[in-house]
């Protein structure tokens, strides 16, 4: 059998395709979850990160996040997700893929947290000394004017960010999990088609697609948010 | 209407506001003018608070505003700024920059500010450019709205920050023209300036900054044909 032959094959069987899509929908699980998880802790960390609030009380969670930022991006993912999978979630019967999620997320998290930091940051102070001097609330301005034009500047690297995880997922089955990666090592062994090269060329190219259909909704967004930037 | 008692302000070590008293009563347009560095921004700032003062009381309406248990977006709606770099917000329409902290302070309905938004447009002859960006603006233009979106809050005080040193020389004029007239009209203003020509005849009242003191001050026409202080006759015989 040539390798297009083989190539071929993993469609039209049944089983081998089969076998594929299902890896391929763990790995969109995860990456969404975790996407989404990543996101939300990660503005979340930036805000109470970037908080000028002189309340003692908001000393802790400052901290937290510091802590968190730093032993999150100072640690190997791998070495996170066995900790999620082996020692916080080591309950029989806990899904794996829930597992997955949390780890992949909060490791996102700490990334997207420092890009929108970065972003918010990169807005003008002056934007925020006319709202404030408008007599908007810090939140007001803050949810009108800041974050808008941080989103615009911000989305790029988050973008990159998604990317990065979304190929990131590809290390879930050293935890057991059946992924896309998993399915292509699977589709290949001894007792299937006992040739690696074309379930792996098959893998990639559904990275691919995922990540140019990603690149292609970023383009867009970034499109409608610098309309206010025509002259 | 603004007492100013004690006023300082220092950032780290250097010590940019020493000890100011100054009172503005309603009406008045004191011009503040002095070298860069003088402190004059600072002290424009800590009018409305957006400098925290290190010592001394501000006074606004008998409410004192340094007080922390003030709230001071309250306060705020009633001062109005214009800034050097004009900071409009570049994700909205002018419309929206000018209808934002009204609608979002609950002062008027969208409706109500939108009306509003609209005279006052048509009367710094803008009103064409209600929906464009404020990139698609010239710097004069740009000032121009500014002014009106401070405006659209009904405050009880202008307060000017530089406002024609980031334009081009032509555009000076359009911008001095629309303070001009708000002045006739009698509004409250306090403005920072390198604009000689508008102090004298615009402000009725002129203070000389340099090294975090108000140095001297007069009605415009005996302060800049009669100088007192040896400092303020160096910087006229400099600026004019």
């Amino acid at each position: 059998m040539t390798f297009l032959e083989k190539f071929t094959l993993i469609f039209t069987n049944a089983k081998y395709l089969d076998s594929m899509l299902t890896g391929l929908r763990m790995t969109l699980a995860i990456s969404i979850g975790a996407a989404i998880l990543g996101l939300i802790l990660g503005t979340i960390v930036a805000l109470v990160g970037l908080s000028k609030s002189k309340n003692l009380l908001m000393k802790i969670p400052k901290l937290i996040c510091a802590v968190y930022v730093t032993v999150v991006r100072g640690t190997p993912m791998a070495l996170q997700l066995f900790i999620m999978a082996f020692v916080v979630f080591a309950i029989r019967g806990f899904p794996l893929v829930v597992t997955a999620i949390i780890a992949f997320g909060i490791n996102s998290g700490a990334y997207v947290s420092e890009n929108i930091r970065g972003g918010i940051l990169s807005v003008d102070i002056g934007q925020t000394e006319a709202g404030r001097s408008l007599g908007l609330s810090p939140g007001t301005t803050l949810w009108y004017i800041v974050i808008p034009q941080a989103i615009k500047n911000v989305i790029p690297s988050i973008g990159n960010e998604l990317i990065a995880l979304i190929k990131e997922t590809s290390i879930v089955s050293m935890i057991g999990m059946y992924d896309l990666t998993a399915a292509a090592k699977n589709v290949g062994s001894g007792q299937n088609l006992a040739n690696y090269l074309a379930p792996m060329s098959v893998a990639a190219l559904f990275y691919l697609a995922i990540v140019y259909l990603l690149t292609f909704v970023i383009k867009i967004i970034e499109g409608r948010l610098r309309q206010s930037d025509r002259r | 209407m603004i007492d100013v008692k004690n006023l300082s302000k220092s950032f780290g070590d250097h010590l940019v506001l020493d000890d100011i008293s100054e009172h503005i009563s309603p009406g008045e347009k004191v011009v503040v003018i002095g070298p860069s560095g003088s402190g004059k921004s600072t002290f424009l700032r800590c009018l409305n608070l957006l400098e925290t003062p290190t010592a001394g009381t501000i006074t606004f309406e008998n409410t004192v505003i340094t007080d922390p248990k003030v709230k001071i977006d309250k306060v705020r709606q009633q001062m109005g700024m214009v800034f050097q770099h004009f900071n409009l917000f570049p994700n909205m329409t002018i419309r929206k920059n000018i209808t934002l902290a009204p609608v979002q302070t609950k002062l008027m309905s969208q409706a109500e500010a939108d009306e509003v938004a609209d005279t006052l447009l048509k009367r710094v002859d803008l009103l064409d450019k209600a929906e464009a960006y404020p990139n698609q603006l010239s710097g004069g233009q740009k000032q121009r709205i500014a002014i009106v979106r401070a405006l659209a809050m009904k405050p009880k005080v202008m307060l000017f920050d530089e406002p024609t040193s980031a334009l081009d020389p032509e555009m000076v004029g359009e911008v001095l023209d629309v303070m001009k007239e708000l002045a006739q009209e009698g509004m409250t203003m306090v403005v920072v300036t390198h604009e000689m020509g508008f102090a004298r005849e615009v402000g009725s009242r002129v203070l000389f900054m340099d090294g975090g003191h108000i140095l001297e001050q007069n009605e415009p026409h005996a302060f800049f044909d009669h100088p007192q202080n040896p400092r303020t006759q160096l910087f006229l015989s400099k600026v004019l």
